[in-house]
Order: C-alpha cells, then sequence, then structure tokens
C-alpha cells in the first residue's frame, strides 16, 4: 500500500520530539481521521534553523511529519510558506489518495507553526 | 519470527484439509449433478460432506445448503427471508455491531421498503434479549443477531434471542461465521431459523460456507438458474470446497479450545500490563482466540505496521485504514470513544498458535506501542 520511502519514514521518522523553547508551535488534528500533529519551530534571522514534531496517527501522518521536518528546515519563512501538499506527495514517492488527507495535516502544522510565530513577534 | 495473530480475518487452511480436497481436482473432477460415475464420486463426495456438517451442528441434511461462504449466506438468510415474507411484514430486527455482510444487507433492503431497527448493544458487547422483545412488532418477519462479534468476540445470547422469536413466530437468524467450532450450536436445541457458516475461519478452504435452514420454503433464492442446493443456491456445486470444509469441522476440537482460551487469557493479561491499555468488549463471554485491545494516544494503522515490521500480523480498528475513515463501527456501537478506537488492534489466535509466539508478540507490542507513544504529543 505505501512506497517504501514512506515506511523509511515512518520506520526511522526524522527530527522527532519537542523544541522547549519554540519560537512558534503549531497543533493540528483532523478529525476525520484521528491524526494528531504538533510541529515546533526555531527561527533566527527568518530562516527555520530548527525543527521538530510530535505526531499521534498513521503511518502516512508520521511520514508526512517527518519529511515535512525535511523540507522546512533551513528555509525562510517565505519559501517554507511555499511548501506544498504536492511537494509532500512527490517527496514521498506517493501516497495512497484515501492518505492525501494526512499530507494536508503536516502543511497546516506547518502554517500553524508560522503563524505562531509571527503572532509572538508582533 | 513471524507470527500469524489475525485468524478472525482468515486462517491457515489445515494440511490435512488441503489433502482431503487434492483428488478432486485432477481425479473427481466431476460435475455433482451427472449422472455417470463420474458425476456419482463427486455426488457422494458432496453428501457426505453435508452429512459431517448436519451432524456436528445436529441438524438433518437437507438443512445444510453449500454456500460461496459468509457473505453469500447472510444475503440468502436476510434478503431471501425478506422477499418470501415480505406479504406478512416489512420489519427487520437487527443490531448496530453486526458483520457488514448483514448490515449492508439491511441497509439494501431499507432502500426496497423495508423497516429496520438497528438495536443498541452494551458497553461491554452485547445485545440484550429484552431490546429484541421490545423491538418486536406486528409487522416484524426476521430477527438477525450475530452468534459472536468478529471483532471484539463477544458470544451473544441466542438461546434467549431465539425464545422470544420462536414465541411470537418470527424467523431467527444468527451469523456463526466466527463462533463456529468455538461455542457449541445445537440447532435442536437453539430455536434457531438460519445460520451463517464459513470455511476459511476454521483451516477450511476461503470461498464455501454453509446456511442451515430449518424451514426451506421461509426462503426465496437471490440467484437462478438450476436446481442445485435445493435451488436457493444454484451454480455447479463446489465439491472440492464441500470436502475441505467438511474435513475441517471434522477436526474441531475442545481441546484447542481449551488451548487457546489459556493462551488468550495469558495474552490479555500481559497487554493489559501496559499503562493505558484497555480491553474492548467482555472478558467473560467471549471468543476463546479473540483479543481486542486500545492503547492511548497512539493510533492502530501505527501500530498494526509497527507490529508488522517484526513479523506479527494483526487488525485494527481504526480510521486510517478504513475507507470511510471512521473507526471500527463496532466499538462505536459499545460507546468506546473514538480516539480510543483509532488506537485499538485486534489478535485473534487459532490452534496452530504457540505459547512462545505468544510470548513474541508481547514483547513486539510493547516495544511498538513504547515507541509510538514516545512520538505522541499525546498524554504527556
Ligand atoms: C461475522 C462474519 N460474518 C461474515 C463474514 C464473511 O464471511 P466470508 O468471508 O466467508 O464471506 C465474516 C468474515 O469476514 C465474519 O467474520
Ligand atoms: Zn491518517
Amino acid at each position: 500500500m505505501y512506497s517504501e520511502k514512506v515506511i523509511e519514514h515512518f520506520k526511522k521518522p526524522h527530527n522527532v520530539g519537542k523544541i522547549e523553547d519554540a519560537d512558534g508551535v503549531g497543533t493540528v488534528g483532523n478529525r476525520a481521521c484521528g491524526d494528531v500533529m504538533k510541529l515546533y519551530i526555531k527561527v533566527k534571522d527568518n530562516k527555520i534553523v530548527d525543527i521538530k514534531f510530535e505526531t499521534m496517527g498513521c503511518a502516512a501522518a508520521i511520514a508526512t511529519s517527518s519529511i515535512i521536518t525535511d523540507l522546512a528546515k533551513g528555509k525562510t519563512i517565505e519559501e517554507a510558506m511555499k511548501i506544498t501538499k504536492d511537494n509532500v506527495v512527490e517527496e514521498l514517492e506517493g501516497l495512497p489518495p484515501v492518505k492525501v488527507h494526512c499530507s494536508l495535516l503536516a502543511i497546516d502544522a506547518l502554517h500553524a507553526a508560522i503563524k505562531d510565530f509571527k503572532d509572538k513577534k508582533k | 519470527m513471524r507470527v500469524y495473530l489475525d485468524n478472525a480475518a482468515t486462517t491457515k487452511t489445515a494440511p490435512e484439509v488441503a489433502e482431503a480436497m487434492q483428488p478432486f481436482f485432477v481425479e473427481k473432477y466431476g460435475n455433482a449433478s451427472s449422472m455417470h460415475s463420474f458425476g456419482e464420486e463427486a455426488k457422494e463426495a458432496l453428501e457426505n460432506a453435508r452429512q459431517l456438517i448436519a451432524n456436528y451442528v445436529n441438524a438433518e441434511p437437507e438443512q445444510i445448503i453449500f454456500t460461496s461462504g459468509g457473505t453469500e449466506g447472510d444475503n440468502l438468510a436476510i434478503k431471501g427471508t425478506a422477499y418470501a415474507l415480505k406479504n406478512k411484514g416489512k420489519h427487520i430486527i437487527t443490531s448496530k455491531f453486526e458483520h457488514p455482510a448483514v448490515l449492508e444487507c439491511c441497509q439494501s433492503l431499507e432502500k426496497r421498503g423495508f423497516d429496520v431497527t438497528y438495536l443498541n448493544v452494551s458497553r461491554d458487547g452485547f445485545v440484550n434479549p429484552e431490546d429484541v422483545r421490545k423491538a418486536i412488532r406486528d409487522d416484524t418477519i426476521l430477527v438477525t443477531v450475530m452468534h459472536a462479534n468478529n471483532e471484539i468476540g463477544t458470544i451473544q445470547d441466542v438461546e434467549s434471542i431465539g425464545k422470544i422469536c420462536s414465541e411470537k413466530d418470527i424467523v431467527f437468524h444468527t451469523d456463526a461465521v466466527q463462533s463456529l467450532g468455538k461455542v457449541l450450536l445445537d440447532v435442536k436445541e437453539v430455536n434457531v431459523d438460519i445460520v451463517s457458516f464459513s470455511a476459511h475461519k476454521i483451516h477450511g478452504p476461503k470461498s464455501i460456507g454453509a446456511l442451515f435452514v430449518r424451514d426451506k420454503k421461509q426462503l426465496q433464492p437471490l440467484f437462478h438458474g438450476g436446481a442445485q442446493e435445493f435451488s436457493l443456491c444454484p451454480g455447479t456445486e463446489n465439491v472440492s470446497g464441500a470436502v475441505g470444509f467438511a474435513k475441517a469441522v471434522d477436526m474441531l476440537s475442545e481441546t484447542d479450545v481449551k488451548r487457546m482460551t489459556e493462551l488468550r487469557d495469558y495474552l490479555i493479561e500481559k497487554l493489559l500490563e501496559i499503562p493505558e491499555a484497555c480491553l474492548n468488549g467482555s472478558r467473560e463471554n467471549r471468543l476463546c482466540n479473540n483479543v481486542n485491545v486500545s492503547f492511548s494516544h497512539i493510533e492502530g494503522e501505527s501500530i498494526l505496521l509497527g507490529l508488522d515490521d517484526q513479523g506479527v500480523a494483526v487488525s485494527t480498528g481504526s480510521a486510517c485504514t478504513s475507507k470511510k475513515l471512521e473507526p471500527s463501527h463496532v466499538l462505536l456501537a459499545l460507546g468506546v470513544k473514538p480516539e480510543e478506537a483509532h488506537g485499538s488492534i485486534r489478535l485473534s489466535l487459532s490452534k496452530y498458535t504457540a505459547k512462545e509466539e505468544i510470548d513474541y508478540v508481547i514483547k513486539a507490542v510493547k516495544e511498538v506501542v513504547e515507541s509510538l507513544r514516545k512520538i505522541s504529543p499525546l498524554g504527556k
């Protein structure tokens, strides 16, 4: 059902954990699926210098969390905002159609963390 | 190590069963309806199989109809009864936690003008027979309540439900696909009119099953075409399947049930040592091979795949693995919270399951649950 890349990220997810002094935190949940994702970012000079996640969810949710941290790390806030669901799916070498909503969750979590960062700066 | 604990989904075909079926492919391949010797030997095998299965449930051979499995049996029982008795009434009673083969039959009948009552089930997984009584109306023609639930293994009081139905002269069907060989169902003792069975849950072949039908006049066929199976399930008979099914029934043993019960209890006890784990469905009156546990703060598909990585096969009631993205209707019917249903796995044993395998599984589950909880944002 899943690509090897998804299974790889599911088994050994990257950037797992918490950032205690995070500059932005985004928590999103998808009621339909039951997955919950929490993303922490550390920002320096407008750049995401560190990013970590905690996820409760299916293999797709865990793999997309892992991949979004890889994609966003080192990017500027503007660049990170441009990451799309298609980038996530492509990077994972495809997702089963019923699981695409899990990739949306990862995007939402990143956006929520960035919004939190911006709100805190104000 | 590879451990198969998904025997409620299907089982390994017993080598003895495969062996018994073997001659009916390249040697005794005749059509059981043919008059020549090839047909005769096929017919004889078919009727012997029928007799053996009838004996096992204490029925008469002409009350046993071979089907293509549990799904076809449920369809024939429910729709066949509804169509045959539609002039008597259009009300059907079932429960909220039936197998989809039953639920979706009922839903399709609703679209054709029948009225269906879906009974609630208790928190520990039982239909209250008194609720059946209360739901009965003048136009009720059929009650269908499963013998044992496929997800949580709870065994229903079909004796009491049967009594109520027979008092009111209502056809009572029960899906005994999961209970066959695990809980005795004597059709002369219990007032049940139609019972569905399937071979592949008891180490028999796939795509063969049987329907016990007390009175065939109260049933209309769903397919037409020939006189096979009393014209209720026409089509060239699956002789090898019937032979394999009968062999599987013949091999059922109480010793196996006892062994499975002991292993099940051991597995439940050890899994419940994991913090924030709970058993779904009653511990009493439960199938000897069923364990269904929810682990808080994690999700079932991840547990399943984590276990699969360690060679352990289980199933889950999580929404993430269902096409509808809803958690198991069985667990929801019990009143299990959706988030707990998401974190549920079912482990189902067979007579081949060994103690060493169970020990391996316990260790694997503990590891997988712990590692998934580490990355979960919840429960901290
Ligand atoms: C309770 C119950 N009813 C019906 C079925 C369907 O049986 P079959 O797979 O033989 O069609 C199953 C098995 O999935 C079952 O567990
Ligand atoms: Zn999911």
